[in-house]
């Protein structure tokens, strides 16, 4: 053991997993220096506020499912739970954003308590316990919804929430995304909660056997993936004027995506939430460069190729990780 | 006679860190050539380097004659060498024909795989080793020593003529290591070399012909098994005198001393779902008692259902005089006990997080309020356990996959032992870790025993239990069938009383 001086900082306790999160951060820098260098809009207040508004719901869905990544878990219902909730705030919309809120981050938490039982107590694999919500979540949105769009009541303060800006300043999505990662920041790095979530994923058994809250732990995170996935829905009816109930295709790949780039750990053990947040702007901020792009009118791709270029993104950034992180250690 | 395989000058270094300095290496055909070093001595960056799987950076490798430089595991393995991991490279669910032949198995016309002919090359390999199994059943229903012994059979088919055994005993009771050694010698008989890796030094004399000593990457001796002792090899391992060892005791957990404090723990008759039957013992309050017993046996069974994780069907534990029956390993913790796994690896550490995390995490109630972890107050904790317990590592940031089997010990057993439980059950807490880590955690374990923690002492090594426990309780197929009591019991007196309980039974295929 060496001693640390007092100037001697360490990053590594700061930063957890240091190197293959060092991955999503330049990508993220390299971008956003790129678009700021070659769009005369690209920084400004519009454009920041709007991409972050649109993306603040896959950051929400991915700091949840990263939690559930933490532990070793996986979550495939968020798409479909966003999309039932959204439906859900839609219908208590009349009621003001004060019910709607926190009711359709109930609803996502209780289809979260539904894979949590699944899976503790039946010992249903998360995959398969998740995958059978996803189609339930899905199936209990069409049914409640008619398989229409349902439209707010735009007489309440419900729309404010997904479109209007708190204190005239910053919009209020951005402002309860920030403080989702803070929570879930301070839960990881402060709390036992948040180790007993990283244990768990280095080994379930070992965290058993030094008795932690395994069982608690478990089910605080897909409690807590379902509200995120709960918010999102929230957000999306309110920031659209609708729910619906056909949204969030493909959605928790696009979490599951973020959270890997972030440089977390699939099986489990090893992740950071700023890498995630992280991540998930970067795989948001292809999207927008490739709009700029558009409208410069060097090119000219349809939103279909824009998701081959996010796939080849997605599938870059990884390649760049995976050489961070299979530099040779000195043997023992 | 011309040796089979010749290494000399080996050089290799990790991002400028020197793991083998021109370490040597000699096989002669037809013998069992052990190696032997601490950890880190750089036995298995040498082994490596044999196999392909690293590259040297200098020196030479004479295989059967031949100058060889394989660049894959796979190319060593056609030239003639096998090697068999302390951890197997099996798949579990396939068939034991399978394991044995995967890769290279006999075709048919047409390039289809002849399974009668595989089925019956394996059974005649098996047979050969005085084994009786169905080849045609799923791996993962044979025993550790069975699937072992497949390893070995799968390297006869391809013709081994070296064959390199990581460990091999290591998850082997009595009677399997037995079985291995016959099959070792019937190799030996062949003209097949075998290059034995192990800690555990009895072995070596009953098995191998010359044996190679390393320390610090470099090659500090090689010589005929006759001619040498235990304590000149581990004099050599650690780079001592023979002398200065032997006055100063290696082994041990010290004098036994007589415990004639109120009695703190009894089980009467406990059974479990988990291999448990009949399994009762008493132990007092600063006391070390022995838990002794084949694999098998019921030991760590035994620990198990103290420690709250097997639910008990039977019988009774009693701690302080008042009846108990937790639900969970939490209770127990709380109720004052610590439980240090044999396996270390999948029961033990969180291989991500770092050594403070892990030192820490048994005991993170204690130092949180309201959930919150008070930081400074870990490392604090953190510093003062590496300081006490002289854990090798770069910082406490350190993720702890990166230290030394002994030292990752070291963590576990100070992540227990901060926790500062009325009573410590180890399970093997020196298996695995080279002589002076060894030494060491029993200097550890015999400092804390002094300050009145209680140990339960689990261990499958008769010298550790007979010189460390102040009472033995032996177990045979999860019921404890007799007592010794320090002092005067000996390695004598308990192998013999281990194998009058198990005189009975003979390997065969264990489930």
């Amino acid at each position: 053991m060496t001693t640390r001086g007092p100037f001697d900082l360490d990053l590594r306790h700061m930063v957890r997993g240091d190197t293959q999160m060092i991955g999503v951060w330049v990508a993220l820098l390299a971008l956003i220096v790129f678009g700021l260098l070659r769009y005369d809009n690209f920084g400004s207040s519009y454009n920041i506020f709007s991409f972050l508004n649109y993306n603040s719901m896959f950051i929400v869905i991915s700091i949840g499912m990263a939690l559930v990544i933490m532990t070793g878990g996986i979550d495939l219902s968020v798409g479909s739970v966003a999309a039932f909730t959204s439906v859900c705030a839609a219908y208590l919309s009349p009621y003001g954003i004060e019910i709607a809120l926190p009711g359709g981050m109930a609803a996502g938490a209780a289809i979260g308590g539904v894979n949590a039982f699944c899976i503790i107590a039946m010992r249903i694999p998360p995959f398969i316990a998740t995958l059978a919500t996803m189609l339930g979540a899905k199936g209990g949105a069409l049914v409640i919804s008619g398989a229409q769009t349902v439209s707010v009541d735009w007489s309440s303060n419900f729309t404010v929430f997904g479109m209007g800006k708190a204190f005239d300043l910053v919009p209020w999505t951005i402002l309860v995304t920030l403080l989702v990662a803070l929570v879930a920041w301070a839960i990881l790095e402060h709390t036992l909660l948040g180790r007993t979530i990283l244990a768990i994923g280095g080994g379930e058994e070992a965290s058993a056997l030094m008795g932690l809250g395994v069982t608690r732990a478990k089910t605080f995170v897909y409690l807590f993936s379902g509200a995120c996935a709960g918010l999102a829905g929230v957000i999306l009816a309110s920031g659209y004027g609708a729910g619906q109930p056909l949204e969030g295709l493909g959605w928790e790949l696009s979490a599951i995506a973020s959270v890997v780039v972030g440089g977390t750990l699939l099986t489990g053990g090893l992740g950071s939430i700023p890498a995630t947040v992280a991540g998930a702007l970067l795989l948001g901020l292809v999207f927008n460069i490739l709009n700029f792009e558009n409208g410069k009118g060097t090119i000219s791709l349809s939103a279909y190729w824009q998701l081959v270029i996010r796939g080849a993104f997605l599938f870059l950034v990884i390649l760049l990780q995976s050489q961070f992180r299979s530099r040779p250690n000195a043997p023992r | 006679m011309t040796p089979l395989l010749e290494m000399t000058a080996i050089d290799k270094a990790f991002s400028g860190v020197s793991a083998l300095v021109q370490s040597r290496l000699e096989v002669r055909p037809g013998e069992v050539h052990a190696l032997i070093g601490q950890n880190g001595a750089g036995k298995s960056t040498l082994i490596k380097i044999l196999t392909g799987a690293y590259r040297r950076d200098g020196g030479s490798v004479i295989f059967d004659g031949a100058p060889v430089n394989f660049s894959s595991p796979r190319q060593s393995q056609d030239a003639g060498i096998a090697t068999i991991y302390q951890e197997l490279n099996l798949v579990p669910l396939r068939t034991v024909t399978e394991n044995v032949m995967l890769g290279y198995e006999p075709r048919r016309w047409g390039g289809f795989i002849d399974w009668r002919r595989a089925h019956r090359r394996t059974r005649e390999i098996l047979d050969g080793f005085g084994v009786n199994v169905d080849v045609r059943a799923p791996l993962e229903r044979c025993s550790t020593a069975i699937q072992q012994l497949v390893a070995i059979a799968r390297a006869v088919s391809i013709n081994a003529r070296l064959v390199i055994m990581d460990e091999p005993t290591s998850s082997l009771d009595d009677r399997e290591v037995d079985v291995l050694f016959g099959v070792i010698d019937r190799l030996r008989r062949n003209g097949v070399s075998v290059l034995y890796v192990s800690h555990f030094l009895d072995e070596l004399f009953r098995i191998s012909d010359r044996v190679t000593i390393m320390r610090d990457g470099r090659t500090v001796g090689c010589r005929p098994i006759a001619e040498t002792s235990k304590l000149e090899l581990i004099a050599d391992m650690l780079g001592r005198d023979a002398e200065e060892i032997r006055s100063a005791g290696m082994t041990g957990f010290g004098g036994v001393h007589a415990a004639s404090g109120e009695r703190l723990l009894a089980v009467e008759g406990a059974a479990t779902l988990n291999r448990l039957k009949d399994f009762s013992m008493d132990l007092r309050r600063g006391e070390i008692v022995g838990l002794g017993g084949l694999l098998g046996s019921g030991r760590t069974e035994a620990a198990k259902a103290l420690f709250g994780v097997d639910r008990l069907t039977a019988g009774s534990i009693t701690l302080k005089g008042a009846r108990v029956s937790w639900m969970s390993p939490r209770q127990a913790i709380s109720a004052g006990l610590g439980f240090l796994t044999e396996d270390r690896k999948s029961e033990g550490i969180i291989p991500d997080l770092s050594l403070r995390e892990n030192l820490t995490l048994a005991m993170l109630p204690k130092i949180s309020r309201r959930g919150r972890i008070r930081h400074d107050e870990e490392r604090r904790l953190v510093e003062r356990f590496i300081r006490e317990l002289d854990i090798k590592a770069a910082h406490m940031d350190q993720p702890v996959r990166e230290l030394s089997g002994g030292n990752q010990q070291k963590v576990l057993l100070a992540r227990w032992l901060a926790l500062e439980p009325e009573l410590l059950i180890l399970d093997e807490p020196t298996r695995g870790v080279d002589v002076g880590a060894k030494a060491e955690i029993q200097r550890i374990i015999r400092d804390h025993v002094e300050q009145d923690i209680s140990v339960l002492l689990i261990s499958s090594e008769f010298e550790e239990l007979v010189e460390g426990a102040d009472r033995i309780f032996l177990l045979h197929d999860g019921r404890t069938t007799s007592t010794l009591r320090n002092p005067g019991v000996t390695e004598d007196m308990l192998i013999g009383a281990v194998a009058h309980n198990a005189n009975e039974a003979s390997v065969q295929d264990g489930q």
